[in-house]
C-alpha cells in the first residue's frame, strides 16, 4: 500500500497551523488560504488521480475542491482538520466528475495504459530486474486489466476502495462522502475488493484458484 | 474447522474487521485461510503498483495561480450555503416539517384546553411519523416505478436513468436525516429499513447516467431480492397505524363541553 503517513507530532503541528490559516482566511487574508492550497495540493491530487484515473480530470478536481473549500469556509467548524475536509470535498467532486466523464471512460482506458510507457511501468520494475519479453507482455496486459477493473467499479465502490485502501481513510470518513452508514461503507469496500479480485485473479495468481469461502474442512 | 469468509479476510486485510483478534488467531492456525489471504493480498499488491504521476514540486503554487483569480473577495458566510439551488430541496423539506410542527402545536394547544395534554414526546413523534410516512410513500412510488420498468435484456440500447438518479439523490438526503433520527430514537426496525433503502438509493444515485437494459434488470432484481419494496410498505403501513394512534380525537366544541359540565 502506498501511503504517506506523517508522524503524530507532525500531523498535530500541521493541523494547528491549518487552523490558524483558516481563521486568517476568514478574517479576509487571502494569502493565508494560499498556504493551505500549497500544503494540501499534492495529497488532494493523489486522491483525485486515483479516483479519476487521468491527469486532466485530477487537476480539475484539485482546483474545484479548493475553490469549493474557500467558498464554504465560513461553514467549516472543525478547523483543525482542514486536510480531511478538503479531501472529502475533492472525493465528492471526483464522483461528479466521473459521472460527467462516463462517456469518455471507455476511450480513456487504453490511452492511460500507453501514457506512461513500458519503461516506466512499475509492474515491470517490481517483479524482475531483467524482464523477459513474455513477462513484459504479461505486465502490460495486467496493467491494462487493472485499469479496466477499476473503471468497471461503480463510483461509490471506486471511491470507497481508493479512500480506504490507498488513502487509509477511516470508514466514517468514507461513509460521509458516500452519504451512507458506516456498515454500508464497509460493505462497499468489500464489494470493491471482491470485484477487483474476480477480475484480476486470473492475471495475478497464475494457476491459483480461490476456494469456496466460509466452508469447513 | 470453519474457515473465514472472503468478506472477513478482506475486512481483515483492509483493517476494518470487527473481530480482528479472532481472525488473526484463526489465520495463525489455518493454512488454507492464510493461502486465501495471500491470494487477496497478491491482487491488492498488483494494484498498488499502479503509479500516480508526480505533479511537480511547485504544483501547490500552480494550483494557487489557477484558482486565485476565481476566488471571491471573502469566503461565503455559513447561511449563504442554504440558498444554493441544490440545497433548496432540503430547505423545502425543513419548511414542510416546521409547518407540520406548527400544526401539531396548534392541535396540542386545543387539547390542552380540553384537559388532554399531549407531551412534547408525542408531538415529536407525531411530526416524525408524518414526515417519515411521506418520505416512505415517495420512496415506495420510486421503487414501484423502477420495478415496473421493463427493459429488454437482449437489447444493447442504453437506458438513460439520470432523472431517476436525481430522485434517488433527493430521497437520499431525506433518508439520511430520518435514519439518524430513528437511530437516536432507538427505533431499530425503522433505522434498519431506512438503512437498507439508503444503500439501494445510493446504488442508483452512483450508477452511470446511462446503463444497459441488463444493468437495469439487475437493479430491478435487487429490489426484489432484498425485499426492499415489501419492507418499505410494511413500515409505511405501521406508520399509518401509529399516525392514527398519535393523532388526538377532534376536540369537543364548547357547547358540548358546557353540557358535560352541567351534567
Amino acid at each position: 500500500m502506498i501511503r504517506m503517513q506523517p508522524s503524530v507530532e507532525n500531523t498535530q503541528t500541521i493541523a494547528d497551523s491549518d487552523a490558524v490559516a483558516v481563521e486568517r482566511t476568514l478574517a479576509g487574508d487571502r494569502d493565508a488560504f494560499r498556504v493551505l492550497v500549497e500544503r494540501h495540493s499534492h495529497n488532494v491530487f493523489r486522491l483525485a488521480y486515483r479516483m479519476t484515473r487521468n491527469r486532466p480530470d485530477a487537476e480539475e478536481v484539485v482546483q474545484e475542491a479548493f475553490l469549493r473549500a474557500y467558498q464554504k469556509l465560513g461553514k467549516f467548524e472543525a478547523r483543525a482538520n482542514f486536510g480531511t475536509w478538503v479531501y472529502r470535498i475533492a472525493a465528492n467532486y471526483a464522483i461528479d466528475r466521473m459521472r460527467q466523464r462516463k462517456k469518455d471512460e471507455a476511450r480513456k482506458v487504453e490511452p492511460a495504459v500507453r501514457e506512461e510507457g513500458i519503461e516506466n511501468d512499475p509492474v515491470a520494475l517490481v517483479h524482475d530486474a531483467a524482464p523477459t519479453p513474455e513477462r513484459l507482455a504479461h505486465n502490460v496486459e495486467l496493467r491494462k486489466q487493472m485499469e479496466i477493473a477499476l473503471a468497471a467499479l461503480s463510483y461509490s465502490e471506486r471511491t470507497a476502495f481508493v479512500m480506504r485502501h490507498w488513502e487509509g481513510c477511516a470508514i466514517e470518513e468514507i461513509a460521509t462522502v458516500l452519504k451512507s452508514s458506516s456498515g454500508a461503507a464497509k460493505n462497499t469496500v468489500f464489494r470493491a475488493v471482491q470485484k477487483l479480485r474476480l477480475a484480476l485473479q486470473p492475471f495475478v495468481g497464475r494457476g491459483t484458484q480461490a476456494r469456496a469461502m466460509g466452508t469447513e474442512s | 474447522m470453519k474457515h473465514m469468509t472472503e468478506e472477513q479476510l478482506i475486512a481483515y486485510k483492509e483493517g476494518v474487521a470487527a473481530q480482528r483478534a479472532m481472525i488473526a488467531q484463526h489465520l495463525a492456525a489455518c493454512e488454507e485461510c492464510r493461502a486465501e489471504l495471500e491470494r487477496i493480498e497478491a491482487v491488492l499488491a498488483a494494484l498498488d503498483t499502479l503509479s500516480v504521476p508526480n505533479p511537480g514540486d511547485d504544483y501547490g503554487r500552480h494550483v494557487w495561480q489557477q484558482i486565485a483569480p476565481r476566488l471571491p473577495e471573502r469566503p461565503a458566510r455559513w447561511w449563504q450555503e442554504w440558498f444554493e439551488p441544490r440545497r433548496l430541496g432540503a430547505l423545502g423539506a425543513i419548511a414542510a416539517l416546521l409547518i407540520i410542527a406548527f400544526i401539531a402545536g396548534r392541535i396540542t394547544k386545543r387539547d390542552h384546553l380540553g384537559n388532554e395534554v399531549a407531551t412534547k414526546e408525542q408531538i415529536r413523534e407525531r411530526v416524525l411519523v408524518v414526515a417519515v410516512g411521506d418520505h416512505l410513500s415517495k420512496s415506495e412510488m420510486f421503487l414501484v416505478e423502477l420495478s415496473n420498468a421493463q427493459p429488454n435484456p437482449s437489447s444493447e440500447r442504453l437506458v438513460n436513468i439520470s432523472a431517476e438518479q436525481r430522485r434517488a439523490e433527493d430521497l437520499l438526503e431525506e433518508n439520511r436525516l430520518y435514519r439518524q433520527t430513528a437511530l437516536q430514537e432507538g427505533d431499530q426496525v425503522m433505522a434498519s429499513t431506512l438503512d437498507e433503502l439508503e444503500r439501494f438509493l445510493l446504488d442508483v444515485a452512483n450508477s452511470p447516467d446511462e446503463i444497459t437494459p441488463a444493468q437495469l434488470e439487475k437493479i430491478r432484481q435487487k429490489i426484489e431480492a432484498r425485499g426492499i419494496l415489501f419492507k418499505v410498505r410494511v413500515v409505511g403501513k405501521e406508520l399509518q397505524e401509529r399516525q392514527k394512534v398519535t393523532t388526538p380525537a377532534p376536540a369537543q366544541n364548547d357547547s358540548t363541553k358546557t353540557e358535560r359540565n352541567k351534567a
